[in-house]
């Protein structure tokens, strides 16, 4: 790697630099530990190489643990709170050689898809600052593609590396549910979330996906199957592999040069002697409703430990305040608008008299999703759509309005309704956007910028069987290898 | 049509443990309202006989039930917003007469 000969002392100098130069535009980090980074990159250039990601400067999203390094989920409630471990995927970057440069922003407890719901104040796209990076892994997304880093973490519940990934123009990538350990993960819907690497490569998230997957005895929910040597597997070979494409599912609602870029990524992989083949999903419409219902129940569970005992923020008390006033008080002070919406609807769903027509009725419905993918990966190896509806909307565009939010995470959902593995590749741009109606899509392998305006990434994603993230990352590598979308960079100065 | 009143989400609220304000009652009431009318489509579909999925993994979560080392009592407390470090206890309001 290219890190190693640079040594790591330099990387991590290149990186900060970057940082300091290109963070007041964007607002991507949380936290930065400069001095601690440099530190570590001269111990590690003073010794024997560590694994593949030696030296390589990395960023952590915000709601993943590191010892004595503050880590707040973007939340008032958690302000001041340094973990005192480490979450497993940090203890694992760093035993690959990784080096920790910052905690990155994010929507408030990775509850959002446009980084707007953090208490720190949004990330901007670095593609154009007006708009949003998407989330919630808006911060790792944008220094990832700004160049800051090259790889990052993020976490994924509904999309939430998937998405960033895609309106930012960079790699996003998440494993089966359970590949990867969750210990020192914020929980926030505990059946769907997974921890995955952002990248500017597939082969540079296929090394961080070597380096953090595989069991882990702190997490209970981390699997034992046996880890694919994930980097070895990118042969470039996709021929005979079939692709299955819910052509039914694609219709409304999707911007035409999304459609146009995403065709010209299927043609890609023909050429390479895939075959695409046209799969239905008859439940996969029901995806948003479904998904929106079980993470807010599983939400307002797992967020019922931030009560102001134990950590984090606790509201002034007055005198005579009941214990109850004081759990009431410190959440509505500490949680944002966003966490308290997804708390309420939870409690509501969960609670006595609603429980069997919303929140079981949508797992009934969760097994009706899961049997569409089961039987479409009978017929077919990988299921490919576009990863978003459209480009990157304009900050403030839907924070007044929560559905229209939802609604944009409409293809990246089931990857984690059916825990299946799922990853978003840049593949074109949006030229500049004229708000609605169509918009055109460059053909592939074009460079020139169209004048005026923004030119906006777009993502092309692929899903794969449970626990077969070789042949997803192989097809996903195969498609870098013929085009340029991923190494053009955001005009940033 | 599915509709939430005030007073349904002052009850949720009170579950939830969040002391809303007039504005966010107003806010909720309207947003959650519109959000459930949304979600209501799932209901049309027939799921009679339909196994739920509440987690995707297929197999049991257990561990052996053996003790090991966990965090020191400082590092514990060292987050407290108010805590007798050395008793080993956080601080709360009173919450006995």
């Amino acid at each position: 790697m290219s890190y190693l000969r640079q040594g790591a002392v330099a990387a991590v100098e290149q990186s900060l630099a970057r940082l300091k130069q290109l963070e007041p535009q964007l607002s991507a980090f949380n936290t930065v530990i400069a001095e601690r980074a440099l530190e570590r990159a001269r111990a590690l250039d003073a010794g024997p190489p560590l694994g593949p990601l030696h030296g390589m400067p990395v960023a952590i999203k915000d709601n993943i643990c590191t010892a004595g390094v503050p880590t707040t989920a973007s939340s008032r409630i958690l302000s001041g709170f340094v973990p005192p471990y480490n979450a497993t995927v940090v203890e694992r970057l760093e035993r690959a050689g990784a080096v920790i440069i910052g905690k990155t922003n994010l929507d408030e407890f990775a509850m959002g898809s446009s980084t707007e719901n953090s208490a720190l104040g949004p990330t901007r796209n670095p593609w154009d600052p007006a708009r949003t990076p998407g989330g919630s892994s808006g911060g790792s997304a944008a220094a990832v593609a700004a160049r800051i880093v090259p790889l990052a973490l993020g976490s994924d519940t509904g999309g939430s590396i998937r998405q960033p990934a895609g309106l930012c123009g960079i790699v996003g990538f998440k494993p089966t549910y359970g590949r990867v350990s969750r210990y020192g993960l914020m929980a926030f819907a505990s059946s769907l979330d997974q921890i995955g690497p952002l990248a500017t490569t597939v082969e540079e998230a296929a090394l961080a996906f070597d380096a953090i997957g595989g069991f882990d005895p702190h997490d209970s929910t981390s699997s034992a199957e046996p880890m694919p040597e994930a980097r070895a597997a990118l042969t470039g070979k996709v021929n005979g592999l079939r692709i299955g494409v819910p052509c039914a599912f694609l219709g409304e609602g999707v911007d035409a040069a999304v459609l146009s870029a995403f065709e010209s990524a299927l043609e890609v992989l023909v050429s390479r002697g895939a075959t695409v083949v046209d799969i239905d999903l008859p439940h996969a419409g029901y995806g948003i409703p479904i998904y929106y219902l079980i993470c807010t129940a599983e939400a307002s569970s797992n967020l019922a430990r931030y009560d102001g005992v134990r950590y984090g923020y606790r509201t002034r008390l007055q005198k005579d305040d009941t214990l109850q006033q004081m759990y009431e008080r410190t959440r509505d002070e500490g949680f944002g608008a966003e966490v308290k919406r997804r708390i309420m609807l939870g409690t509501y769903v969960l609670s006595a008299g609603y429980y069997d027509a919303y929140y079981l009725k949508a797992q009934q419905v969760r097994t009706l999703v899961r049997q569409d993918y089961d039987r479409a990966f009978g017929r077919v190896d990988l299921v490919a759509t576009p990863t978003t509806p459209t480009p990157a909307f304009a900050l403030g565009e839907k924070t007044d309005d929560p559905i229209q939010m939802y609604l944009g995470d409409i293809f990246t959902v089931s990857a984690n309704l059916t825990g299946l593995p799922s990853i978003s590749v840049p593949c074109g741009f949006a030229g500049p956007s004229t708000g609605s109606g169509p918009s055109r899509a460059e053909s592939r392998d074009e460079s020139g910028a169209p004048g005026g305006g923004s030119r906006l990434p777009i993502g092309f994603q692929l899903t794969g069987r449970a626990f077969d993230e070789a042949t997803l990352l192989r097809a996903a590598d195969a498609f870098q290898r013929d085009t340029a979308f991923h190494i053009q960079v955001p005009p940033l100065s | 049509m599915s509709s939430l009143s005030r007073e349904e989400v002052l009850r949720i609220a009170d579950l939830a443990r969040l002391e809303l304000s007039d504005e966010e009652l107003d806010l909720f009431t309207r947003q959650l309202g519109d959000i459930l009318t949304y979600v209501e489509q799932i209901r049309a579909l027939d799921t009679s006989g339909v196994a739920p999925t509440a987690q995707v993994l297929n197999r049991p979560v257990d561990r052996d039930d053996v003790p090991g080392a966990t965090l020191s009592r400082p590092d514990l407390f060292g987050n407290a917003p108010d805590a007798a470090n050395e008793a080993g206890l956080f601080k709360v309001p009173k919450v006995i007469e």
